[in-house]
């Protein structure tokens, strides 16, 4: 028994009161308060993850209260893995965003704002309280995509706000029609109470729905994405970069949490329709999430899209029900994370040196910037799932336990998507590689040129070692994580006989 | 629930009253979001189909010929469930902090591009 979970929430939440008071005294003090409080929940995080693949999972009620009526903190294996990523990413993301901006006390403590509401999604055992944490997240998130100066990023976030709202308001129907079902919000309870209601209750089913549909869109399940391109295209280049890493991930993470050990895999045994809505959102996402990102020429939105795709993937992993298909899940969503976190610092970067923010623009990258162009090419490669990488051996887990489940459509579109992955990012590294730079080429190097009106300039103008640091470090880990998938699945293993026995 | 739906669609509607409305308030919620290009009407809506939902669980916590859930030394039961209460009182409370960040955003819309209108919003970006 340990008191520390609850910190992992406080800790991002009290340092963003102190970064907003210290910020009256002193205007200069947001980044080393909010890095200094990465640095310890990363270190927390790392602490409680040892505790959890060590020596099982962990609980803890919040208030002294017993465990029916109070709020319960459960961090098992796949918790504590979110966790860890949560704290991780956005370290690296604020170590970019130092140089990169937004500037300012006010963007600082809503970035730790919305760690905190993301940790508390991930450790959270209480379906009401999880609702909570979401929409903290949502609310910071948006306010986040809004910290850009133009009204591009303004009107994006408005979007995002209408829709994700109605996404956590299903959500919150979703709780009722479960607690007036089972009278209980405690998740471990629920799953209990929900069996003894019996699965072919409407009440339950329904319920089931709107958890589901709620949590399709906040992570931005084809035909549910609506708010995601604009969102992540709209905002500044370290928000999009932290979003897309990790506001969808905790979004599928809840999913995977509600359907699993709220509903339990006996649920889907029952009720047919329930897999059948899943497997549905993932190969429809997967495919129409890929044919509009290669229809885009607007990077960041080719990389959004790219995302619908990718968690069409993840949605398949949970779909197939098997512990073969959830390590596959489990680390494609922490992979991602890593990948499209990367690729949209790299594309920041790149756009702060050249002001490229359009395909045509990339043409001949490699030369004038060699190193950011290698990251971006080898962190594309990943998500196309090309061997030696994080991305294939996700895609690989998910695709070996389709066939195991003998669901042989899915298992088709599973490997289809790898091409149609290939489609799109093979036009750009060939435009990196093998084209020559436009012949007008009007953007010296460190000089952000605003090509666009609406373009979202950096006001760095220069790249900064941060900014290469984080995107260095994206791509080698995209490459260095994939060996340690086999010990992970290790660790993992105790929490996936719980979740699917 | 078994005898109400027994007893035929009037009497069901007459019995629950309260979910006729929140489907009623969710359905308009819902209709004024899509359909209204004003944006703040749209956040309106969105006020509207987040109420629909509180209805929904102040509905489920009544218990008929119940009493206020405060206990005293004179208080006996039965008393109407306090938990959706509570729950919605968190709820109201983030569809407030909701509208606020909604509506400061719509601020910075109309000064940037002087229109409240979504179909005017996408004419004047279209442009750019």
């Amino acid at each position: 028994m340990t008191d520390l979970p609850p910190f992992l929430v406080a800790l991002p939440l009290v340092a963003s009161v102190v970064v907003l008071f210290a910020g009256l005294a002193r205007s200069k003090t947001g980044w080393p308060i909010a890095a200094l409080a990465g640095v310890a929940q990363l270190g927390l995080a790392g602490y409680l993850a040892y505790r959890v693949f060590t020596a099982g999972p962990i609980s803890y009620v919040v208030g002294g209260f017993e465990a029916f009526y109070g709020i319960e903190l459960v961090i098992d294996g796949l918790s504590a893995s979110v966790v860890v990523l949560i704290a991780a990413v956005s370290l690296g993301i604020l170590a970019y965003a130092r140089t990169a901006g937004p500037r300012g006390n006010p963007f600082y403590a809503t970035y730790l704002l919305l760690v905190g509401g993301l940790t508390g999604v991930a450790v959270t055992g209480d379906v009401f309280n999880m609702y909570v944490f979401i929409e903290i997240s949502g609310l910071t998130a948006y306010a986040l995509v809004a910290s850009g100066d133009s009204g591009r990023s303004a009107v994006a976030a408005l979007k995002y706000l209408i829709v994700g709202t109605v996404g956590a308001s299903l959500y919150l129907l979703g709780v009722g029609y479960a607690y007036i079902g089972t009278g209980t919000l405690n998740m471990a309870d629920l799953s209990a109470m929900l069996a003894e209601v019996g699965y072919q209750s409407t009440l339950v089913q329904t319920a089931f729905a709107l958890f589901a549909i709620g949590l399709f869109i906040k992570t931005a399940v084809f035909p549910l994405h609506t708010w995601q391109p604009e969102a992540y295209a709209g905002s500044p280049d370290s928000v999009s970069g932290f979003v897309s890493a990790l506001v969808s991930t905790t979004f599928a993470y809840a999913l995977i949490r509600i359907s699993l050990t709220v509903f339990t895999p006996d649920f889907f045994a029952a009720v047919d329709l329930a897999q059948t809505l899943l497997i549905v959102g993932a190969v429809v996402s997967i495919v129409a999430g890929s044919l509009l990102a290669v229809s885009q020429t607007e990077i960041k939105r080719m990389l959004a899209y790219s995302s619908v795709s990718q968690f069409g993937l993840v949605l398949a992993g949970l779909a197939v029900l098997n512990q073969t298909a959830m390590v596959g899940a489990t680390v494609h969503l922490l992979g991602h994370a890593v990948m499209k976190g990367g690729l949209f610092l790299a594309a920041g970067l790149i756009a702060t040196a050249t002001g490229a923010r359009e395909i045509h623009e990339y043409e001949g990258l490699s030369e004038r910037m060699p190193y950011a162009a290698g990251a971006f090419a080898v962190l594309a490669f990943a998500m196309v799932g090309v061997p030696p990488t994080i991305g294939f051996v996700g895609k690989w887990y998910i695709a070996f336990g389709a066939v195991e489940a003998q669901l042989w459509p899915l298992a088709a579109i599973i490997l289809a998507s790898t091409l149609l992955t290939l489609a799109y990012f093979a036009r750009l590294v060939e435009r990196m590689y093998f084209r020559e730079p436009a012949a007008a080429d009007d953007h010296p190097e460190g000089e952000a040129t605003g090509a666009q009106p609406d373009a979202m300039v950096a006001d760095g103008g220069r790249p900064s070692l941060g900014m290469y640091a984080a995107v260095l470090v994206a791509a080698v880990l995209a490459v260095v994580l994939a060996p340690a998938v086999v010990p992970f699945e290790q660790l993992l293993d105790p929490t996936l006989d719980i979740l699917l026995p | 629930m078994i005898d109400a739906l027994a007893a035929g669609p009037v009497d069901l509607l007459a019995t629950r009253s309260y979910y006729a409305g929140t489907a009623l308030l969710l359905g308009i919620g819902a209709y004024v979001m899509i359909a209204s290009p004003n944006l703040v009407k749209k956040v309106i809506g969105m006020n509207i189909f987040q109420t629909g939902i509180f209805l929904f669980f102040i509905a489920s916590a009544y218990v008929e010929g119940a009493k206020s859930p405060i206990v005293g030394p004179k208080a006996t039961g039965p008393f109407v469930s306090p938990l959706p209460h509570v729950l919605i009182l968190t709820a109201i409370v983030v569809g407030v902090s909701l509208t606020a960040v909604a509506l400061g955003l719509i601020v910075r819309v109309y000064n940037e591009y002087g229109t409240l209108e979504a179909d005017v919003l996408q004419e004047v970006r279209s442009d750019d």
